[in-house]
């Protein structure tokens, strides 16, 4: 009977999970080894050609490298300062709220209104980077259309957007740590540095890992400010996986090769996810 | 007695305030140039005259009443069905020991990982099958089963003793009376702290939205948001920021009035 009962509740969630999760999972898989069909050409299997074709697009190889280095650039800096945000407002200090305030801010913006404001900065000429170059005789520069500014200019965008909602997780655990540790510090005449070094980063070490891990899921996920920015220019310097494959699909219209893309982005979050699961199971001997 | 004085150095004090202006400072500026002529934005003036033609613009530019109200109805959608779905499978995992329990759940938690948006490919095609392409319950469905909402209540049911449960079922209450008037209003507040991080969530959502809408009809804010604010569009860029902080204003406007709330809502979804 509760058999039943059990099963039922769980129906209506199962039917679309397996609908909308699982089941394009699996079909993601099994379209990666058939050719897109056209009314003329229907689709046929054709084994591990499009991961053949994968291997040798140029395209492919830099958009992975471009997710690398984004990930590289953007996470240790979000959790340097989202840690250093934590502490700041985790004392006191006046106007704490305020300051709390704006830096989690960016966060509940989205990223497309995120990327709206900033394309204005990144302007050549008109841009707030560039007016406040000129002042300094800096010649204007097109950031967004060289292939050497692009990246580091998305980075600090997304940085300035991630940066406070890790802030909030290191805050939590700040907060959990004991008041008696930093008492027993003072008295031992420890400096403030030396304390955070010994003391409060190896305590945060699992925020900092669980952290680590989201922000790289992120990273794979979070392709909206490329549509407003940069449409992955210029010639694919700023493109990154997820954006590749929607170029792939709903541009070029090679739904099979868009499925092979997608099998490989699928299996980096299998990846992250075992390492999440993981340090979940680690997390259980630190409490 | 008491040593600790948690008090910050002058020095890091006067950082984190440096730091805070700087992060608000894209906000600000996009919000002074939002108030003030186009010609006038690239001309930084402090106390320039105010205007709210920006405003007046954006609003007429772009079909931004049609944005909104989709995105309302959509997020009502998916925030409605999100409650029912995963308040029923959250109980089953909760308090029902059925077989296949700990697989099923398993595979629920895989949507943790595998977001619909990261299917946008097979996605689609079902859409299209079902012949729901261009339409707001096409964007909402692929959500609505929340692997999230599903563990937030299966967390939360569990830590309501049983014993609530045994009494109301001597008085003679059914296993739906039980989940209705026992379970439910104890998980108010969870209920309340997803429901922002959902709300927050789908308005902001892009890509998916993106890919299945193709008309003003069904096109949340952020997609027109981005139509509007594409450099092709040639809108001036104080209409933009009109614009965009029009888009951004009512969860803005909820985030100051409930700053606490968000922020914890927004560590519990991220602790999951």
């Amino acid at each position: 009977m509760r058999n039943v009962y059990g099963w039922l509740l769980l129906t209506p969630a199962a039917i679309l999970l397996i609908g909308f999760t699982h089941y394009p999972a699996v079909a993601t898989l099994f379209d990666s080894f058939f050719s897109t069909g056209t009314v003329v050409r229907p689709s046929r299997f054709v084994g591990l050609a499009n991961y053949a074709l994968l291997a040798d697009d140029p395209i492919f190889w830099q958009v992975l490298r471009n997710n690398l280095a984004f990930a590289a650039g953007t996470i240790p800096t979000s959790i340097a300062l989202a840690l250093l945000m934590a502490i700041w407002v985790n004392d006191k200090l006046p106007a704490r709220a305020l300051v709390r305030m704006s830096y989690f801010t960016p966060t509940i913006l989205p990223m497309v209104a995120v990327a709206n404001l900033w394309l204005f900065f990144y302007t050549p000429q008109i841009g707030l980077i560039d007016k406040v170059a000129a002042v300094f005789g800096v010649p204007s520069h097109n950031w967004l259309g060289d292939p050497d500014t692009v990246m580091a200019c998305l980075a600090v965008m997304t940085v300035w957007k991630e940066a406070g909602f890790f802030m909030i997780f290191y805050l939590a655990a700040l907060q959990s740590l004991s008041p008696e540790l930093e008492e027993a510090a003072k008295i031992e005449g420890a400096s403030r540095w030396y304390y955070f070094r010994r003391v409060t980063f190896p305590l945060l070490m699992p925020t900092t890992l669980f952290v680590l891990v989201n922000a790289t899921i992120n990273s794979f996920k979070l392709v909206d400010h490329l549509f407003i920015l940069t449409k992955g220019g210029p010639d694919n310097a700023s493109n990154l996986l997820l954006y590749y494959i929607y170029q792939v699909a709903f541009s070029f219209f090679e739904t099979s090769y868009a499925s092979t893309l997608t099998v490989v982005l699928l299996a980096m979050l299998a990846a992250m996810a075992i390492v999440q699961f993981q340090l979940i199971e680690k997390r259980v001997h630190y409490r | 007695m008491r040593v600790l004085d948690r008090r910050l150095p002058l020095l890091e004090t006067a950082a984190a305030w440096l730091l805070a202006v700087l992060w608000i400072a894209p906000l600000a500026y996009a919000f002074w140039a939002a108030f003030h002529s186009a010609a006038m934005a690239t001309h930084f003036d402090l106390f320039g005259t105010l205007t709210l033609d920006n405003f007046r613009k954006a609003w007429t530019y772009a079909p931004f009443p049609r944005h909104f109200l989709n995105t309302i109805i959509l997020v009502t959608m998916v925030l409605a069905a999100q409650l029912v779905l995963c308040t029923l499978a959250g109980f089953a995992f909760a308090r029902f020991d059925f077989a296949g329990r700990n697989v099923a759940f398993g595979l629920v938690l895989v949507q943790l990982m595998v977001m619909p948006e990261v299917l946008i490919v097979e996605n689609y095609l079902t859409m299209a099958k079902l012949g729901l392409v261009d339409t707001i319950l096409g964007i909402g469905l692929p959500y609505m089963a929340s692997a999230f909402g599903i563990f937030l209540m299966r967390q939360t049911f569990k830590t309501i003793p049983r014993e609530l449960e045994d009494a109301a079922r001597v008085e003679g209450c059914s296993m739906m009376g039980v989940l209705w008037r026992v379970y439910v209003p104890l998980a108010r507040p969870t209920y309340l702290a997803y429901a922002l991080v959902s709300v927050s969530y789908h308005w902001n959502n892009f890509l998916w939205p993106l890919v299945i809408t193709n008309s003003v009809n069904t096109r949340p804010l952020t997609v027109g948001l981005a139509i509007f604010g594409a450099p092709e569009s040639g809108v001036d860029w104080a209409v933009i920021s009109a614009g965009t902080l029009m888009a951004v204003s009512p969860l803005l406007v909820a985030f100051l009035l409930f700053q606490r709330q968000f922020m914890q809502s927004f560590m519990q979804a991220g602790i999951k």
